[in-house]
């Protein structure tokens, strides 16, 4: 599984890292989190607001910051279709 | 739920999850008990509200034994009564338009705007900046998302300029300061500014100025699926709303109200009239030059707005000054240099600022 955080850095964008750092640790899962913070690539997943979160190529969630219980939420996704 | 669902399929075989018998009855009545608890808040807030004034001058009249033509009374009871009742309508509005606001997305906003003819796109553009979500390190995302699916320029440059400056908090704020009437005003021409300038740079067809790299862009169709959202979905969302921005705004708004109060007791009357009043040619043009490289929230700048206007300065002039301070920004230029050439930038600074010092001598002239 991979993992991005979208997002040129604001401090949406950051809260949202610190946020899935902590939940991918809670969820004891050896993850690494990409930062992308390049326009370019950013754009290259069609998001309109960041900060956003990727998980396995696909756009999960933009715009806004998840809770870490919502972040877990949205991992536990990913493995369900993943499995 | 989810999470008991995957260790089932688990060891199971893949047949559908039983759907609970009772989620739709709970769901309802989830829906009435968080309508009941929103009705209450409201109505104890109705109470708070009425009783600012009053409480205001009692404390500062009887328990503090202030004169009351004192300068040290007028701006403490000016701080007491305007501080409690500008952070009170702060939470209803920034809650009611957290809640209004999960209602358009900027997908769905996009999907709305893309292909508009011109004029129409420009004002459908301008309404739909005030309501959907916006903050301005997505303004490249968003332009680009924009321009890609056929939004005409123009059309977007009144998205990128009404969303800023048409700003919840500088509404409330307005209201509760000044009246309906300058806060309706202030929208009103807020949009007629983006809506103007926007079809202003679209008839300049300047598309030219735009980073080639943006058009080789190939945008899917936005991948984020719409979800199914409850109304306690849209509750919480007008809950976080309220904690992020009421949370972040707070100090700069008791700040503002306190210069404001400073001015309010201790500032000669009409000193203001000297350099910001109504007969000054140059104020207008000198407030919007100044505003525009600032950036602050509105909070930190309305209360001060009233103060300065008390003492004399014209609401053109002071109306000018905040509409630039709010709606242009050096952080957001900036960003948008890495999708806008400098003659794009230029343009697009050039025509708001014209729009607002154009508004500001109106104002000046007719009120």
């Amino acid at each position: 599984m991979n993992i991005k955080v979208l997002g040129p850095g604001c401090a949406k964008c950051r809260s949202l890292e610190k946020t899935v750092k902590e939940a991918v640790a809670a969820l004891k899962l050896d993850i690494k989190v990409e930062e992308i913070k390049d326009i370019k690539e950013i754009m290259q997943y069609s998001i309109l607001m960041t900060p956003g979160l990727v998980i396995n190529e696909k756009v999960v969630m933009s715009g806004k910051v998840p809770s870490k219980a919502e972040v877990e939420r949205l991992i536990m996704n990913a493995l369900d279709t993943e499995a | 739920m989810q999470i008991l669902t995957a260790k089932i399929k688990e060891g199971a075989c893949q047949c559908n999850p039983t759907v609970p018998v009772h989620a739709g009855k709970e769901k309802v009545n989830r829906k009435w008990e968080l309508m009941l608890l929103l009705g209450a808040g409201l109505a104890i807030w109705v109470l708070l509200y009425l009783s600012v004034e009053p409480a205001a001058n009692l404390l500062t009249y009887s328990v503090l034994q202030l004169p009351a033509d004192s300068h040290l009374g007028s701006s403490i009871s000016f701080f007491l009564y305007e501080a409690p009742k500008v952070l009170l309508l702060l939470t209803v509005i920034v809650f009611g338009v957290g809640i209004m606001r999960s209602f358009f997305t900027p997908e769905r906003t996009r999907q709305l705007l893309a292909g508009k003819r011109e004029f129409a796109g420009n004002v459908l553009a301008g309404g739909l900046g005030i309501v959907t979500p916006f903050c301005s390190c997505s303004a490249v995302p968003l332009f680009i998302g924009f321009v890609e699916t056929g939004v005409p320029l123009g059309v977007t440059f009144t998205f990128l300029i009404a969303a800023p400056m048409i700003n919840e908090v500088a509404v409330v704020l307005l209201f509760g300061m000044f009246g309906w009437k300058i806060a309706l005003l202030y929208v009103a021409t807020g949009l007629f500014i983006a809506i103007t300038a926007g079809w202003v740079i679209g008839r300049l067809k300047l598309e030219r100025y735009v980073e080639s790299w943006v058009f080789d862009i190939k945008i899917a169709d936005s991948q984020v699926s719409a979800q199914h959202v409850t109304f306690e979905d849209r509750v919480q969302y007008g809950l976080n709303a309220l904690r992020e921005i009421v949370g972040k705004v707070w100090p700069y708004v008791l700040a503002g109200i306190a210069v404001g109060a400073v001015i309010h007791g201790y500032v000669p009357e009409g000193l203001m009239a000297s350099f910001m009043g109504k007969d000054v040619w140059w104020a207008v043009p000198a407030a919007v030059l100044l505003g525009v490289p600032m950036y602050s929230n509105a909070a930190g700048v309305i209360p001060i707005m009233q103060a300065l206007m008390e003492k004399g300065a014209a609401l053109g002039t002071t109306l000018a000054f905040m509409m630039a301070v709010i709606g242009l920004s050096l952080p957001e230029t900036i960003i948008l240099r890495k999708v806008l050439k400098w003659q794009l930038i230029g343009v697009f600074m050039g025509v708001v600022a014209a729009g607002i010092m154009i508004i500001g001598y109106l104002f000046n002239i007719v009120l």
